[in-house]
């Protein structure tokens, strides 16, 4: 018994010990403490179209304009703007009292040079600079763009939510290569980087910017004022879902953007947990040809595929919930300024019949369709086995090949027959924003096999449809042509959306004031009580 | 034995030196693109080539290999091409929680296995030998992350002792670095519990059947003495060689138990690097592996001659 107490002394004491010798918690400093839907590595939103470089960027730097919930740009870092009479010249004056974080003021310098890099990279900023005939600065806070003929997106590029968002940065990194990241993080932003904090892939750590000037507006999607109303954000790279989940209902975390759809029915019964979608236009999916190489370099072929697949049963396979999802044969997604349905009768519906029916008009030979598959992302996972399906179906020969979603980027990027490594079909998911009209949409880049996007769609008059509708300048006149493209999409089977879903986020019942957006959730006006 | 240790340390160098070989053809001739990933969802492919070339990964592999080896040699392992964070600070940032998780699984492996396993061969045939082999048995079938999930659900969500998920440097405090360590090392001791255990049972009882036991008996010393001075230390060699084998895998064996636990170390680097395809950092990180499995061997070597002495180099 005595040698029993003593044990229990010894641990008490030991115990008493290890908790006196953990730390005082700091001052009352709130820290908001977010599960991102993956880890940040690469810090240059220029660089990568990554949705997570994207989302630092927006921590950091601010835009020159931004998109409201109606769609439509309103001036961020801008104070004033106009437009001449003839539409070639653009004039912008910056806001009083915009500084760098590191001290110095914005200038109009800095803001051309981070146009003329993000323009390097970004599909709208290149089309953009096709008419741009040259940017100057007019004074510390005023730069001019003249055109060589009127273009209808100057302003929406500049206000472009997603990637690659046209971030303002010091001269001094807007200088570097595009193709090479920037050695700072310096922006103007609501939020400070701490750089001694951040360990690339597990933790990023962000302060309230306190010298950062709101705009006086209500704050709208990435428009209107930032108010941080926190101290502190830390972005926690937690690569296994479960933990995550786990970790907010213990409350270790405060914030996790992208809970994976079969753990929602434990959040949703977990106290003190809410669950909210922030950007109700959600994701697509998008099915690929390859244009260039047999089968699918045949459009009678790619059209008995449009018929034959159904897109409740990609997203009844990925999401399963009817909340979650829903079919929508809008290229554009559906409820955006563009959507329609046209160019998509019949199809996208399951008609087994009639892609029977197609293939054999097309005369299929039976060659078999490489169909490149990730196994590690669980939001792509799904598709490639619903399309082995339908094809096979329809009388297709089907071979899936199962890769990794990082081999997957490497061969999709290879031009050559399926026989030397190529591939025929291949999946993935866009974020709405990045689908909105037929520029920023990479589906419709019809560039062919030197200027195209993986699929190397080669179509002349979708083409010339996307430069007529960059370079109009009434909205009702654009809208005609982007549903012309759309309908020449679907005619030439350039892609197939295979269904959207929203992503629900979820956090703890202290944390309010979270905004929605068509991309990923904001941390500015944001309270943690 | 001087001569041994160096003799063997600098077999290191050709050894390390086929491995930076090896794996630097591997991963050149391994599928995915660097630059397609760096580049992201949107990039054309004329993005990826300027990307490839501003990374220099569009020159010939002997290029790549002779500017890697001549920064190697300098003691540069290189820069990561994600994070462009030097590969040599990645490691430093990432070492800390895997040779904690590492080191206190194996020191609780070994106070509770060796026990367990003496016991076990001791009381041969018994309720309590039938117990620790049940207990083996399911430390080899039950998966890691199914441990680590059950650990979790108890004590972490319903009785809420301990956090689910972290870690704390032992800078930030004992208790804070204990804590989030208690769990991560009870699920990782499951299985090399039942490796030990199992291991030292087996090499105990063959010991308890020679003649000098017997005689330690007839001499009429006492239980304890004939099996830890005795029975122990002459069953020691193959205990510490499964030891030995033991922590070179759990250098980089953790990851499923740092991924559950949410711990930032090797393991988990070593993952993300290869998904990313990030060169630099494999390279360096199997390189840094390489070198300790090395160190370990000749430790574990070392430790013969501590418990044999008729071993000598």
């Amino acid at each position: 018994m005595t040698t029993h107490r003593a044990l229990l002394a010894t641990a008490l004491v030991g115990a008493v010990s290890l908790a006196a010798l953990a730390p005082t918690p700091a001052a009352a400093e709130t820290v908001l403490k977010v599960v991102k839907h993956s880890a940040l590595r690469v810090l240059d939103p220029v660089v990568t179209t990554a949705y997570i470089t994207r989302n630092h960027g927006y921590m950091i730097y601010d835009t020159l304009f931004a998109q409201n919930d109606k769609f439509e740009a309103q001036p961020q870092m801008v104070d004033t703007w106009n437009v001449s009479a003839d539409k070639l010249t653009y004039s912008f004056t910056l806001r009083e009292g915009l500084k760098w974080h590191d001290g110095p003021p914005v200038t109009a310098e800095d803001c051309i040079a981070s146009v003329q890099r993000w323009a390097k990279s970004d599909s709208m900023g290149q089309m953009l600079m096709r008419f741009v005939k040259d940017i100057a600065a007019v004074d510390r806070k005023t730069f001019t763009i003249t055109l060589t003929e009127p273009y209808g997106l100057v302003i929406d590029s500049l206000a472009k939510v997603s990637s690659n968002v046209p971030f303002m940065m010091p001269k001094r990194m807007a200088d570097t290569p595009h193709t090479e990241q920037v050695k700072e993080q310096i922006g103007s932003g609501p939020f400070k980087f701490v750089a001694a904090e951040f360990q690339p892939g597990v933790k990023t750590v962000y302060v309230k910017n306190t010298n950062y000037i709101p705009r006086k507006e209500p704050p709208s999607w990435a428009s209107g004022g930032k108010v941080v109303k926190v101290d502190k954000v830390e972005w926690i790279a937690i690569s296994d879902h479960m933990t995550a989940v786990n970790a907010l209902i213990a409350g270790e975390i405060d914030f996790v953007e992208s809970p994976p759809h079969d753990l929602l029915p434990i959040l949703e019964k977990a106290k003190g947990i809410k669950l909210h979608v922030h950007n109700k236009y959600g994701l697509q999916g998008m099915l690929r040809f390859n244009h260039l190489h047999p089968p699918f370099d045949n459009p009678k072929i790619r059209e008995a595929v449009a018929y034959a697949i159904n897109q409740v049963d990609y997203q009844k396979a990925w999401i399963g919930n009817p909340k979650y999802y829903q079919a929508c044969p809008a290229m554009y997604v559906c409820e955006t300024p563009y959507s329609s349905d046209a160019g998509a009768e019949g199809k996208l519906k399951g008609n087994l019949e009639k892609g029977r029916q197609l293939l054999k008009e097309a005369g299929y030979d039976g060659t078999p369709v490489v169909l490149i598959a990730p196994t590690d992302v669980s939001s792509i996972a799904a598709y490639p086995v619903v399309s082995k399906q339908a094809l096979e179906r329809i009388g297709m020969k089907v071979d899936m090949q199962a890769m990794d979603w990082q081999t997957l980027v490497g061969r999709r990027a290879k031009k050559e027959p399926t026989a030397q490594g190529g591939w025929n079909l291949f999946h993935t998911n866009w974020t709405a924003a990045d689908l909105l009209n037929p520029v920023m949409n990479a589906g419709f880049n019809a560039g062919g096999k030197e200027r195209g996007w993986f699929g190397w769609v080669d179509d002349k008059p979708l083409e010339d449809m996307r430069v007529a509708f960059a370079k109009e300048t009434d909205p009702a006149k654009q809208r005609m042509i982007a549903v012309d493209a759309q309908k020449r999409a679907y005619e030439i089977g350039a892609y197939l959306p295979i269904g959207e879903y929203t992503q629900p986020q979820a956090y703890r019942e202290n944390v309010t004031g979270l905004l929605d957006t068509p991309t990923t959730v904001l941390f500015w006006n944001v309270e943690k009580k | 034995m001087f001569a041994f240790i160096a003799r063997r340390t600098l077999a290191v160098i050709p050894v390390l030196g086929v491995v930076a070989v090896f794996v630097f053809l591997l991963l050149r001739l391994s599928p995915g693109d660097p630059a397609a990933i760096l580049a992201g969802e949107t990039a054309r492919p004329e993005d990826i080539e300027r990307i490839r070339a501003a990374l220099g990964l569009d020159k010939p592999i002997w290029t790549q290999f002779v500017t890697w080896l001549g920064a190697l040699l300098q003691g540069d392992l290189g820069i990561s091409i994600h994070s462009r964070v030097p590969v040599a600070t990645l490691i430093a940032q990432r070492l800390e929680p895997t040779l904690a998780l590492a080191s206190t699984t194996i020191v609780a492996s070994v106070l509770i296995a060796v026990p367990l396993g003496v016991i076990a061969a001791w009381q041969h045939g018994s309720w309590i030998d039938r117990g620790v082999m049940v207990l083996s048995v399911l430390g080899f079938s039950v998966p890691v992350f199914v441990v680590g999930y059950l650990l979790i659900y108890g004590f972490a969500m319903q009785l809420q002792w301990l956090p689910v998920q972290g870690y704390a440097p032992i800078g930030k405090g004992l208790w804070p670095f204990a804590e989030r360590l208690i769990l991560p090392t009870a699920t990782l001791s499951f299985i090399y519990v039942a490796l030990i255990a199992r291991i030292t049972r087996a090499s105990v009882l063959e010991v308890l059947a020679e003649d000098y036991v017997r005689t330690a008996h007839a001499k009429g010393l006492p239980e304890h003495r004939v099996l830890l001075r005795h029975a122990l230390r002459n069953a020691a060699v193959p205990i510490v060689t499964v030891i030995g084998i033991g922590v070179a895998l759990l250098i980089s064996g953790v990851v499923v138990t740092e991924s559950v636990y949410n711990l930032p170390g090797l393991g988990r680097l070593t993952v993300d690097a290869v998904l990313a395809r990030d060169y630099p950092t494999i390279q360096g990180l199997i390189l840094v592996f390489s070198g300790a499995y090395v160190f370990l061997n000749l430790l574990i070597d070392i430790a013969y001659t501590a418990f044999d002495p008729r071993i000598r180099y």
